[in-house]
């Protein structure tokens, strides 16, 4: 019997949560259907009501909502590109004057790396980790859903101000002492360094939770060498955004303190430093391009398994390959500065690394050809998107280089050539991919499939639209357009790009909008998934789609690094290890580097304290600049907040007293 | 198409340093680009179709693929030849552009404001030291050392077809060094975003002979006439007596404040407003009147002149020549 099989026995899933059925014998590993797998589900259902809505702890819940939200900044922030299109459709435009769309274009650059970018990955990760891990939960998830809290009321608090004339309007990088006290007063600057706040917060707690998670709740066998490469890529980013994040943390407090404590930390005239910022901004900023790429590497090796229908060539190379990426993206942050005066020693050994990390890069996209050379090819709209990533990445890449010269990077940097880079990288490199997973996973998430036809107009409308938009601005930055101006005068020789290119966005947008029909259409109508429609190898694909509430009747054993594929090989299938209890949220922890089983571990239940300690610090965050002695009370309710929290419940104590007896 | 504010246009050593560069690059990024698009082309020519009910193909996990190792290893082993190839080129490059003789150089001194550019010419007698506002004159063949320093925020000194940008930093001095060989009249514009009016901070080169270059400072050297007809004489009397003097200066009048653009010679400028609008009368009387229609923000603030107090204005402006 296969390991799929043998999941989903002879009984069909259909769980009812009505039935209140005790099973005498309360340890997991019997089929679905049975009562001890009913049982499992009532226990890892999220509890009924609003309140409960707000209680939600489980992985899928969060990284569901988690997902949904990201995109919808992403909708958003993309209606603020249309609208600068717009703007710069024509010369001497006057749709929206300078303070609007310098706003705009801060909050689009601001809510797409923050709030679209970074996060949407990590929401990918909550939700499949465990799946792909074969675990039922991630490691912390009352942390999980109070990161996703944190980061709701974060999004929430920027475009309320943008809503309210009060957007900040200093870029996306905040260059003191443009965003300092004297340049922008008011509290517009202030919202921008709260929101990293925000921002930083949940996405240091995902990070935090995903290495615990791909550290020690892997399925047993999952050794290291088997795991699968969209976990190495998870793993990689989250240290990445544990060394990265409190830089631009620590930086983005130093504002608010320079900016509501009269601090000077940044003002040259009382001994402070204006390239400090840059440094501390860019040692965050240039790892975070990666920490958007490198997931988008796991969706990539994932993907391309599948739809080759062979394992990815050069596994360990892979691996290495994410590691040396993210070692070197912090060797590079100096290129964002060269028109500052660095030294020519330092210009040189920063040009070399980022020459160096291309390497890395360059590996992985010759593995994948390889991959797919000696593949069989199913063609399908997932496959497609990544495709798409080999054209436009490879194009930002070797801009990229370009950028790294000191030389030419002088001439080229803060136009529009930076600006047809970055896209070229962040939407080549990430949404390209990111859109293949949303095609991939989207059967697992709901069940059902989403319809191809719709997915190639999709793919081939993003395609042509992306290099219509954004192929054009390489000219513009290279005939002398800056990048970040509200409009330009009419002799300069950049109205028909930049009108070719206005045009391209309008392509993005009815691409975008089928994708939208696409899911409203095929979350309802749909074809039925099966738990596996790609005949995919990972552990995720074991179980039914959508997922149960507890993932697995059983927690999978694994001997291969595609388990689901390991009986085309050697005809044995992955067995099941049995005994976790099914009345409480129990786990399975294993060591780090083999995965052996090592000791059992009982999840938080689900608790509305994590909701309304995001609710307690969002009003400490927003609070410390609207009255400055609130940095320091604002701390009181979320300390009580998290005092409830953390507050040992006498029932709980009692099973868990109870569990320990259980043999 | 003019070459006015073009990278790939250069007009001096320093830009030609780097156009050459760049051509080198691009063909060599060109190279890479279709060999990687021809590799996966290749792939997906010869790999056969399957669906999703297809067998997987796990003969890679017992046999070594030797032939796969080898494609990989040559392509990755000649990207890293390709990548030092462009690292020294770049350092050749970078190196050539800090290895520029100074010799006989002249000495200018940007400061960046809000959103309009100061050029003060240095000069070691004192008397021969002069400003100008948005328009820089060069002598072609000549090098030129620009010293920059931010008057408020962050800005950048760029003119493409002369050289690569340059950050004004507050609480720090920069240098660029740059040498026009063509004569002609280049655009320069502020490159790092620095608030409202970011899109409207362009100013003016003008590289030409030494003579012509020698001809141009003399002048701008002299201080503003005294009008002589009596609409330009009230013109003025009402720039010393209203609120103008407050903030322009105008050598050789009481007009001696530094917050604005030094309007002596201002009617000899081609524009208005870094680059905002072409200076003529009409120009300077919709600017006088309301910049702040013209540029949002500007830091000139709107002027409600009666009609013939404005003409008197223009009129004695359009004598500062």
């Amino acid at each position: 019997m296969t390991f799929d099989a043998q999941l989903n026995s002879d009984a069909p899933f259909n769980f009812d949560p009505g039935r209140n059925q005790q099973p005498e014998d309360k340890r997991d590993g019997p089929p679905w259907g049975s009562p001890q797998a009913l049982e499992l589900e009532r226990t890892w259902r999220e509890p009924p009501g609003l309140v409960g809505w707000l209680s939600a702890v489980n992985h899928k819940s969060v990284g569901k909502r988690f997902i949904i939200t990201a995109f919808c900044v992403f909708l958003a922030a993309g209606l603020l590109a249309a609208a600068m299109r717009l703007q710069l459709a024509r010369p001497d435009n006057h749709l929206l004057g300078p303070d609007l769309y310098n706003q705009i274009f801060t909050l689009h650059g601001t809510a797409m790396m923050f709030l679209f970018a970074v996060p949407v990955m990590q929401a990918m990760a909550v939700y499949l980790l465990p799946l792909m891990l074969g675990t039922r939960s991630t490691a912390f998830p009352r942390m999980t859903a109070y990161a996703y809290w944190m980061y709701l009321f974060g999004a929430l608090m920027i475009f309320a101000a943008f809503f309210l004339r009060a957007g900040p309007d200093a870029g996306w990088f905040e260059y003191v002492p443009l965003s300092g006290p004297e340049y922008t007063p008011g509290h517009r600057s202030d919202y921008w360094a709260q929101l990293i706040s925000f921002t930083e917060v949940s996405g240091l707690l995902v990070s935090v939770d995903v290495v615990t998670t791909v550290f020690k709740l892997r399925a047993p066998g999952m050794t290291l060498a088997r795991m699968p490469l969209f976990a190495w890529a998870m793993l990689v980013t989250a240290f990445m955004i544990i060394f990265a994040m409190p830089a631009v943390m620590t930086a983005s407090t130093m504002l608010l303190f320079d900016r509501t404590f009269s601090f000077h930390f940044f003002n040259p005239s009382d001994g402070g430093d204006a390239l400090l910022w840059q440094h501390l901004f860019w040692f965050f900023g240039h790892p975070e391009v990666y920490f958007i790429f490198i997931p988008a590497l796991g969706f990539m090796s994932s993907i391309i398994a599948t739809f080759a229908r062979r394992p990815i060539y050069g596994h360990p190379a892979m691996v290495l390959s994410l590691i040396a990426t993210a070692f070197f993206s912090f060797g590079l942050w100096v290129h964002h500065m060269f028109a500052t005066s660095v030294p020519e020693l330092g210009k040189a050994f920063f040009t070399a690394m980022s020459m160096m990390i291309a390497i890395p890069s360059a590996v992985q996209i010759f593995c994948w050809i390889v991959t797919l050379a000696t593949g069989r090819l199913n063609i399908r709209a997932p496959l497609l998107f990544v495709l798409g990533f080999f054209f436009i990445l490879t194009l930002g890449g070797l801009t990229g280089l370009i950028l790294g010269s000191v030389p030419l990077d002088l001439q080229v940097h803060d136009t529009y050539f930076v600006v047809a880079h970055l896209h070229y990288v962040l939407i080549g490199g990430a949404v390209f991919p990111l859109f293949g997973a949303f095609y991939y996973w989207f059967p697992k998430i709901t069940g059902r499939m989403l319809d191809e036809t719709l997915g190639r107009w999709n793919f081939w409308l993003f395609f042509i639209g992306f290099n219509v938009t954004f192929y054009p601005m390489h000219h513009l930055g290279l005939r002398g357009m800056p990048r970040r101006v509200y409009t330009y005068p009419a002799d300069m020789g950049w109205n028909t790009l930049n009108l070719v290119s206005s045009i391209g966005a309008a392509i993005i947008a009815v691409s975008v909008l089928l994708f939208i029909v696409n899911v409203l259409k095929s979350r309802r109508a749909g074809a039925p998934a099966g738990d596996n429609p790609w005949g995919a190898p990972t552990l995720e694909w074991a179980t039914t789609s959508p997922p149960a509430w507890c993932n697995f009747a059983a927690i999978p054993v694994v001997s291969s690094r595609e388990p689901l594929w390991q009986g085309a090989r050697d005809a044995t299938s992955p067995g099941h290890v049995a005994g976790l209890a099914t009345d409480v949220r129990e786990g399975l922890v294993t060591t780090v580097v083999d995965a052996l089983p090592d000791h059992r571990y009982v999840y938080p239940s689900p608790s509305i304290w994590p909701f309304i300690a995001a609710l307690a610090t969002t009003f400490w965050f927003i609070g410390s600049f609207y009255m400055p002695t609130a940095m320091a009370w604002g701390m009181i309710p979320v300390i009580i907040a998290l005092t409830f929290w953390f507050w040992p419940a006498q029932d709980e104590t009692r099973k868990h007293l109870l569990l320990e007896k259980r043999a | 198409m003019n070459a006015l504010q073009d990278v790939l246009h250069p007009a001096g050593v320093q830009a030609g340093h780097i156009a050459h560069l760049w051509w080198f690059t691009v063909a060599l990024c060109a190279v890479v680009f279709v060999a990687i698009l021809a590799g996966l082309s290749y792939a997906l020519w010869r790999a056969p179709r399957a669906d999703a009910r297809s067998a997987p193909d796990m003969a890679s996990m017992d046999r070594p693929e030797s032939g796969a190792k080898r494609a990989v290893v040559t392509a990755v082993a000649l990207s890293i030849l390709g990548l030092l190839a462009l690292l020294g080129a770049s350092v050749a490059t970078d190196r050539a552009l800090a290895t520029l003789p100074l010799e006989n150089a002249v000495h200018i001194e940007v400061v960046g404001h809000q959103w309009w550019w100061q050029f003060n010419y240095d000069d070691p007698i004192p008397a021969r030291v002069f400003s100008t506002a948005n328009e820089m004159h060069i002598p072609v063949g000549r090098p030129v050392v620009i010293t920059l320093q931010a008057g408020d925020v962050i800005h950048s000194f760029w003119v493409p077809n002369l050289h690569g940008k340059k950050d004004l930093i507050p609480g720090r001095i920069t240098t660029i060094q740059l040498r026009a060989d063509q004569a002609g009249t280049y655009r320069g514009q502020c490159a790092e975003f620095c608030g409202l009016q970011h899109a409207f901070m362009a100013f003016t080169v003008v590289a030409e002979d030494d003579a012509a270059f020698q001809r141009w400072a003399d002048a701008q050297r002299k201080p503003a006439p005294e009008p002589t007809d009596a609409k330009a004489r009230r013109g003025h009397d009402l720039f010393m007596s209203g609120t103008c003097m407050m903030c322009h200066p105008i050598s050789g009048t009481t007009a001696n404040a530094r917050k604005a653009p030094d309007l002596t010679h201002i009617a000899s400028r081609p524009t208005l407003a870094a680059g905002t609008l072409p200076n003529d009368p009409q120009g300077l009387a919709a600017w006088i009147r309301d910049p702040q229609k013209l540029k949002p923000g500007a830091q000139m603030p709107a002027h409600h002149v009666p009609d013939d107090e404005l003409d008197a204005l223009v009129a004695y402006l359009e004598t500062l020549r």
